[in-house]
């Protein structure tokens, strides 16, 4: 027997790592090194149904207790890792424990962006682990008056829509671009989803950059904002994006650039070391550019290739990247990459609460899908587009003849 | 308490005791069921729960709303009249068992 298969990062990529190894027929150890304390859970929850108490703990876990001892799967929680030795092939954890491996999975995932030098004044949170989302609770729960959410992506907006309809607090969002989700939406969707949020009463701010925060007693009380009034506030929230824990796979001499730099077989530039999910950065063919995408989506699918790449069955990833979001009681569903879109065609009545967005690039094909609460719409063109079958515009000029099934 | 008998597609079961309000899918995850991979944990939006309710125990269970009906267009094996998402069946609280079938994949 050899050393097995080291997977640091106990999330969404790399329990799913575990899971897929086994479920591939590989039979040699797994180690499983997290830094939190908590059994692996599903992160998209926590700003949504969690915070506000609808779903327990329990409910949240990515796997039972019982798939870690079934699969013999050695779940190491509470630990970091600290030190990649590439020749002796070990890793040195925070306990001073040293591992040995055959693989190494990366899979540290990310960390949210922090303002400046990580200056964070009391009540004021960021939301990425489930210890983050207790503490937005306890202080929801010790707080009243404004909550004000600066960055004006999909996790500050969840949390947005969850603070406003489930705890009856005034929201302010703060947003230094011009538009809301301007990373991952098309700006069709953007302003759909701003109307939402003012429809349900938040105050919106676009095009303001947030410049610092007023404390008293090292508590916050008001955002400062640049050429603008301050804003009150008792509880701050920052969703000002990721940034990619690289620093093991760096410090071990592995190529990085904003993200550990993987193939299509998520190997790194070391034939013993992979990388998975959120902290990765690769070439995919339908853009012009090197991605990282930080979704659920990219985890379990790269998490996926990697169990068949070690299991000595090796697959390419083709990502067909899609992530949803639950607001104000609607379902927004997003598949496909919006980079080339030069065109776009609605179908349905978003204002009522259905419809969908479709985006074509420069040739009339389809290259990205956004929709509300119309699953049907979104699953078939994610089954179409991972067939590799093109949707060409035409298709879509006719709402009533749309027929996407592959 | 309702015991969910799990059918897989190599021809075994697993049979794992759901607590009261439990989903299918939350008791598969529980008791390690394989093939309901549930990637969304819940939220009907990945279609990776996907099970067929054994005919004699459709009738205990409300049908799908139309969003678990859409989102049953996305599975990746055959779709089936008594096909549903586990994460939106509520296991009923008043019968010894509730019996659902593991389909082949689901991706």
């Amino acid at each position: 027997m050899g050393k097995g298969t080291l997977v640091i990062g106990a999330s969404h990529a790399g329990v799913q790592c575990a899971s897929a190894l086994r479920d591939a027929g590989y039979a040699e150890r797994i180690i499983l090194v997290g830094e939190d304390d908590a059994l692996p859970y599903h992160r998209p929850p926590l700003s949504k149904t969690f915070i506000c108490a609808k779903v327990s703990e329990e409910d949240i876990e990515l796997k039972s207790h019982a798939f870690y001892t079934d699969e013999q799967v050695e779940l190491r929680r509470g630990l970091r890792a600290d030190f990649i030795c590439r020749e002796a092939r070990t890793v040195t954890l925070s306990n001073g424990e040293t591992l040995e491996y055959d693989n190494l999975v990366l899979a540290t995932g990310s960390r949210p962006r922090l303002w400046r030098k990580g200056e964070m004044p009391g009540n004021v949170h960021v939301l990425r682990t489930l210890a983050d989302a207790r503490q937005i609770v306890r202080t929801l729960k010790a707080t009243d008056g404004t909550v004000a959410i600066v960055g004006g992506g999909y996790v500050g907006l969840e949390l947005a829509a969850t603070v406003r309809t489930q705890f009856g607090r005034d929201v302010v969002i703060i947003e230094a671009s011009g538009r809301l989700l301007s990373r991952s939406a098309s700006p069709l969707l953007s302003d759909w989803v701003a109307r939402q949020h003012v429809l349900a009463g938040s105050r919106l701010l676009l095009n303001t950059p947030m410049v610092g925060f007023e404390t008293s007693d090292g508590v916050v009380d008001a955002v400062v904002l640049d050429g603008q009034p301050d804003v009150k506030a008792s509880v701050v929230i920052l969703g000002l994006g990721i940034v990619p824990n690289e620093e093991l796979a760096l410090q071990a001499g592995i190529r990085c650039a904003d993200g550990i730099m993987v193939d299509e077989f998520c190997r790194t530039d070391d034939p013993c070391v992979y990388a998975i999910g959120d902290c990765t950065r690769f070439s995919v063919a339908q853009v012009d550019r090197m991605v990282r995408l930080e979704c659920v989506q990219n985890a379990h699918d790269q998490a996926r290739t990697v169990a068949a790449t070690i299991a000595g069955n090796p697959t390419p990833y083709r990502p067909v990247p899609w992530f949803w979001s639950d607001q104000m009681g609607s379902k927004l569903q997003t598949v496909g990459f919006l980079d080339n879109a030069v065109s776009s065609i609605t179908h349905g009545d978003i204002e009522n609460g259905k419809g969908s967005f479709f985006h074509f690039d420069s040739e009339k094909n389809l290259c990205a899908a956004e929709t509300v609460n119309n699953p049907a719409i979104h699953m078939q063109i994610r089954r179409a587009m991972a067939a590799g079958k093109k949707l060409e515009q035409q298709r879509f000029e006719h709402e009533g003849k749309l027929d996407l099934k592959v | 308490m309702t015991e969910v008998i799990f059918h897989l597609p190599d021809g075994s079961a697993r049979s794992v005791a759901a607590k009261s309000g439990q989903t299918v899918m939350q008791v598969a995850v529980q008791g390690n069921v394989r093939g309901i991979d549930a990637e969304c944990g819940g939220a009907c939006a990945c279609a990776t729960c996907h099970v067929y309710v054994e005919p004699e125990y459709v009738g205990l269970i409300p049908p799908a709303n139309e969003e678990e009906s859409e989102m049953l267009d996305g599975v990746a094996a055959e779709r089936r009249p008594n096909s549903r998402l586990a994460c939106q069946i509520t296991v009923p609280d008043d019968v010894e068992t509730f019996g659902v079938d593991v389909p082949e994949c689901q991706f």
